[in-house]
């Protein structure tokens, strides 16, 4: 017998609520079928079974919360008999992916109590930098609508804080299911600043060939079909952990364990605020063309639901995209238990030498985060050597 | 088609790409990226859904030319004459 259990889809996570479940007693399931949707304060996620077999029982009802850890339901496996013995059978399958390997994904999401006020998007951005509650503003736009000059018009109804910044005694605490996963992204980003020594390198690569090589590639696509930049970057860094396979796996049980796959964990941005870390599979096999849709796949169902249990805990390395807002350079925080985070800011046209000759080239800032436990700098630097040799062979890519 | 019927077909667009905003309210000559938080996954999303209703094909190296509600309706009218 197996008992599939429900699983820890992050550090944030004591509880989940079944919402539906996609089998019922009798049916036959095999290892990664997904089988029950789970509600967490992040967002519904496909929970897959660990195992092949046989449903025998279902123990919890749509509707019902239960703590992480607790037996959904009883999963006979192809080896055994019809009728289970009554004590000695062990679980044959782990009971989820609730264990000291499962990563913890991340997100970060911010209230929106102010989603219904009549606002453009940049007035509302301009109000929370501002500190300008929205609630206040009169707006003089179509239909009362606030606009940017509204708000600049607008008093501060308090200085405005950074978030982080403990609330003054006296303020009133952010309340509601927010505060919890702050509090709980906040443990968690603290666990991994305490327990990982982290050591950071960066490097500057020349992007002119790729690029070169992208345009190329899109012009002979559809519309549908084109790649985005940071497609060959992925690309890149699953090949070159080929390479340097150490920066690959996990940090568990004070060992150091290298993953056979490569998950590339992405981070994606939420609207309304937030951002979820789910992991791209298997991408040491995947070609461009195939990382482009896993990438479409991956943040369509990010963002509208739909994302499975083993995306959201088997990422093995974790990759951010900062390029996107103009950062250059991000050194980012190793999501426990990974070992490595590689981080990319915006390409800008920088002077560039280059056999003694001096031009303009696409520059992008490469960093990596490493946990020094794990891996030394030599092996870093020659993971980030890596990944600038596969960018300037694109052909390759 | 004319400015007046390409805007709200636009406006539809931005929608669904961004559900929480409300594109009516952008100023025509305020950067959409900016304004509505577009990435570039949003973005290739934005041209693939002018492809699908307009059936025209905007080549990447037009993308930055395509800033505000202004220069769309502008760029999207030249090319339908």
């Amino acid at each position: 017998m197996a008992e599939f259990r429900m699983p820890s889809l992050g550090s944030d996570m004591e509880a989940g609520t079944l919402l539906e479940w996609r089998v019922k007693p009798g049916d036959r399931v095999r290892r990664r079928d997904v089988i029950a949707v789970v509600e967490t304060e992040k967002a519904a996620i496909e929970i897959e079974v660990y195992a092949d077999g046989i449903v025998e029982r279902l123990l919890v009802q749509p509707g019902e919360k239960v703590p992480v850890g607790t037996v959904m339901a009883i999963i006979r496996t192809e080896a055994e008999p019809d009728t289970p013995r009554p004590t000695a059978s062990e679980p044959v399958s782990p009971p989820a992916p609730a264990k000291a390997a499962t990563p913890e994904p991340m997100e970060i999401q911010f209230p929106a109590a102010d989603r219904r006020i009549k606002a453009s998007p940049y007035a509302r951005r301009l109000a929370a930098h501002r500190g300008i509650d929205l609630g206040a503003v009169q707006g003089t736009g179509p239909g009362g609508a606030i606009s940017a000059a509204d708000i600049q018009r607008a008093v501060p109804s308090a200085p405005a804080e950074e978030k982080s910044r403990p609330v003054p005694a006296g303020d009133k605490p952010a309340e509601g299911p927010h505060s919890a996963m702050r509090r709980a992204i906040a443990a968690a980003m603290a666990r991994s600043k305490r327990e990982i020594p982290h050591a950071y390198f960066q490097t500057r690569i020349d992007m002119q060939r790729t690029l070169d090589w992208l345009a190329a590639e899109n012009l002979k696509r559809p519309i549908q079909n084109r790649i985005l930049p940071v497609v060959p970057l992925i690309r890149a860094v699953s090949l070159a952990l080929e390479e340097v396979p150490e920066l690959n796996g996990f940090w568990v049980e004070g060992r150091h364990r290298i993953a056979e796959a490569i998950h590339i964990g992405f981070v994606i941005n939420l609207r309304q605020g937030g951002l979820i870390a789910p992991a791209l599979l298997n991408t040491a096999q995947k070609g461009v063309d195939e990382l482009m849709a896993g990438l479409r796949d991956l943040i369509t169902r990010a963002r509208s639901g739909g994302l499975r249990s083993s995306e959201m805990t088997e990422a093995t390395i974790t990759i951010t995209n900062l390029g996107e807002r103009g950062v250059e350079t991000v050194f980012g925080i190793i999501y426990p238990p990974q070992v490595a985070l590689v981080g990319f800011g915006k390409i800008t046209d920088q002077p560039w030498c280059e056999n003694g000759m001096l031009g303009i080239r696409p520059i992008l800032t490469a960093t990596l985060s490493a946990d020094h436990r794990a891996v030394d700098g030599h092996r870093c630097a020659l993971f980030l050597d890596a990944l600038n040799r596969r960018l300037q062979e694109p052909s390759t890519l | 088609m004319n400015i007046d019927e390409i805007k709200p077909v636009i406006f539809g667009i931005l929608r669904g790409i961004a559900p929480e905003s409300d594109p009516s309210t952008l100023d025509p000559d305020e950067n959409i990226r900016q304004a509505l938080d577009i990435d570039s996954f949003d973005a290739l999303n934005f041209f693939v859904r002018i492809n699908d209703t307009f059936g025209i094909s905007v080549p990447e190296s037009d993308y930055g030319q395509l800033n505000t509600m202004s220069e769309i309706l502008g760029y999207l009218s030249n090319r339908m004459e």
